[in-house]
């Protein structure tokens, strides 16, 4: 009673946030928030550190960094689409030593937690890129972006074809510190999502990101060409959750105890919840920056209350809920009430 | 520092072919100088059109009845910019800023001549009030394709000393473009820098006028954005460093403002070869594949 006392004079979305323990871990890497950035959607973190303090998220993850300085492709680089954009941006970046001598050390003093994304052209690429983050501090994750759809030769989507997918990250893992755990990004333009999640996870991932974009393309139909410089380039934003939700549905049911991190197309509180429930154990927040640069700190916000209001006292309780069967459920002793005022009637019970 | 502020309409206000949406926009008022601009999140927080839009900033009042506010210049040519036109005075719209590098200004009072096309000459109103506080003198050159689609006019005769009119159809002013009447006038009044905004191929022949006349030239152009806050990488275009070598640098934040000889304007729209980085050059193997 006395909590619940407490916690009426706090602010309404103050209260809920102290009901549910929102740490969240992916394979070691411990975090207090279940939301990261996503890949090329955050920069390397100081722009969006002006909107909101990026120590509060689960981890920054970057722009996929490559070995050499990239121009990346012409403009138009952006088509918007219903709820989406495609973009093919074709991985613009510094290159690793600018990386490392002046995104990778502001993080580290900034004190956010990091996941270095990595890209190459080759495997050989991926063990130097590896090999060089080892030599730095302040990695606290590596994602291997095996799956970009931006390169011209689409036999290059390493993340297109088991075997390609598991050399590249067999080498990462081989030149990583194996308390650094790293994560394959896959594609979901494939057949079967989850043969190439075991291969991967064979070849010494310790988890996996699902999804990168879908490839697409749009017509411009005042100029009856590409809308795009590149052609064509990746779909993203809402328009492709139901699909990313489906590829974190799959790899669960496949693989029940691998790290999970969930992303594609979320916005809101619920559709992280979606990801949770289907079996991410953290998401990323990606495209819908562009529109809310807040949007991380909201969705965590939100995602919060949604499991409160659900009954569920920590994020990890519901993680891969949707594939519990009728007498798995955990029912706590607070049940999860009908309105959404519930959280607080729970508290007078505990 | 940019933030994000939940925006009020306050008034929208028809001007030619384009609409004045002013916004209370609290301290983005007292920051914002004049080449800044804003983004606006388009039809709510549900909306299929995720991409902001990105619109110099036309004015700013500190402390009106309403607490600061910005003005924004649309032309409602597409779903989104078609929704901000069709606001009404008490709806909310979210902006983010002030963005960007704004116009850097002379020390001294020089002859400063502002050049714009279309509503491209949104920003230049504010631009021309300040130096004028600064004792340069202000001549002021609009063009725009016919007479709907200029933007300014009366301000421009307001606050400039001369003020010269171009059209495309010769509906308005003198026919032909505002490189015609910058030409006039920079030999007329002695320009020393030369301030423009509009479409590309605008600030490239102005650009050019300027550079090759040895006089300094600030553009602010207008790239497509997804984000306006640095973080997508789409609105990059070619541009020489200091050190001399070329760089797709991001409009939104290295920007809008460039200096004119800075921007290989025949190159953008491209990854011109020697462009750090760029496919095929040496020190990246593999280039841009």
């Amino acid at each position: 009673m006395t909590r619940a006392v407490i916690r009426d004079s706090l602010p309404k979305e103050q209260r809920s946030v102290a009901v549910v323990d929102m740490s969240a871990n992916l394979a070691g890497l411990e975090m207090t928030s279940p939301i990261l950035t996503a890949s090329g959607c955050a920069a390397a973190g100081r722009e969006l550190d002006q909107f909101f303090d990026i120590t509060e998220l689960g981890a920054v993850v970057t722009k996929s960094i490559m070995l050499e300085p990239r121009s990346g492709r012409p403009t138009p680089r952006m088509a918007e689409t219903p709820s989406g954009m495609l973009n093919s941006i074709g991985l613009q970046g510094p290159g690793i030593a600018s990386f490392v001598e002046r995104d990778l050390v502001w993080l580290h003093q900034r004190g956010a937690r990091t996941v270095v994304s990595i890209a190459g052209d080759s495997v050989e690429d991926y063990a130097k890129l590896a090999k060089i983050l080892r030599m730095h501090e302040g990695v606290d994750a590596i994602e291997v972006n095996i799956s970009c759809p931006n390169v011209a030769d689409r036999g290059k989507v390493f993340a297109c074809e088991a075997n390609s997918a598991s050399a590249v990250v067999q080498a990462v893992r081989r030149n990583t510190d194996s308390r650094i755990p790293i994560f394959a990004k896959l594609s979901p333009d494939v057949t079967d999502i989850t043969s190439i999640a075991i291969a991967c996870v064979r070849a010494g991932a310790d988890g996996l990101s699902v999804i990168n974009t879908l490839l697409g393309m749009v017509i411009d139909t005042d100029t009856m060409k590409p809308a795009l410089a590149g052609v064509t380039g990746g779909l993203s934003g809402p328009a492709i959750r139901p699909v990313a939700v489906r590829c974190v549905w799959q790899i669960r049911q496949a693989l029940p105890d691998v790290p999970i991190l969930g992303m594609g197309g979320i916005r809101t509180g619920l559709d992280a919840l979606q990801f949770i429930l289907a079996g991410a154990n953290a998401v990323s927040v990606g495209t819908v920056v562009f529109n809310d640069p807040t949007a991380p700190m909201r969705v965590h916000r939100e995602l919060s209350e949604a499991l409160a209001s659900k009954g569920f006292r920590s994020l990890a309780e519901a993680v891969s809920y949707a594939h519990r069967s009728g007498d798995e459920i955990i029912v706590n002793e607070a049940e999860a009430p009908s309105d959404g005022d519930g959280a607080d009637q729970d508290l007078d019970q505990m | 520092m940019p933030n994000q502020y939940r925006g009020d309409v306050v008034s929208v206000r028809r001007a030619g072919s384009y609409f004045v949406l002013t916004l209370t926009a609290g301290a983005m008022a007292e920051t914002a100088r004049p080449g800044h601009f804003v983004a606006l999140a388009i039809g709510g927080e549900e909306s299929g059109l995720l991409l902001r839009r990105a619109f110099s900033i036309h004015g700013v009042q500190q402390r009106g009845v309403f607490g600061g506010t910005v003005d924004v210049v649309v032309s409602p040519h597409g779903a989104g910019t078609r929704w901000l036109a069709q606001r009404h005075r008490g709806d909310t719209v979210d902006i983010v800023g002030p963005l960007g590098r704004p116009f850097s200004l002379p020390r001294d009072p020089v002859s400063c001549a502002l050049v714009g096309g279309g509503y491209g000459s949104a920003p230049l109103f504010m631009l021309a009030e300040q130096l004028r506080a600064r004792g340069c003198r202000v001549d002021m050159v609009l063009g725009a394709a016919n007479e709907d689609k200029l933007f300014g006019v009366l301000e421009a005769k307001r606050m400039a000393s001369t003020v010269t009119i171009t059209t495309d159809d010769g509906s308005a002013g003198v026919r032909g473009r505002v490189t015609d009447g910058l030409a006039k006038v920079m030999a007329s009044h002695g320009t020393e820098v030369v301030y423009a905004c509009g479409p590309m191929g605008m600030l490239a022949a102005v650009a050019q006028m300027a550079t090759e006349t040895g006089v300094y030239s600030q553009c602010a152009v207008e790239e497509s954005m997804a984000c306006g806050i640095g973080v997508c990488m789409t609105c990059v275009l070619p541009v020489i460093g200091d050190d001399g070598v070329t760089r797709m640098v991001r409009s939104c934040v290295d920007g809008p403002v460039f200096r004119g000889d800075t921007v290989r304007w025949a190159d953008v729209g491209t990854v011109p070869p020697d462009t750090l980085g760029a496919p095929g050059v040496l020190g990246a193997p593999g280039g841009n594949r």
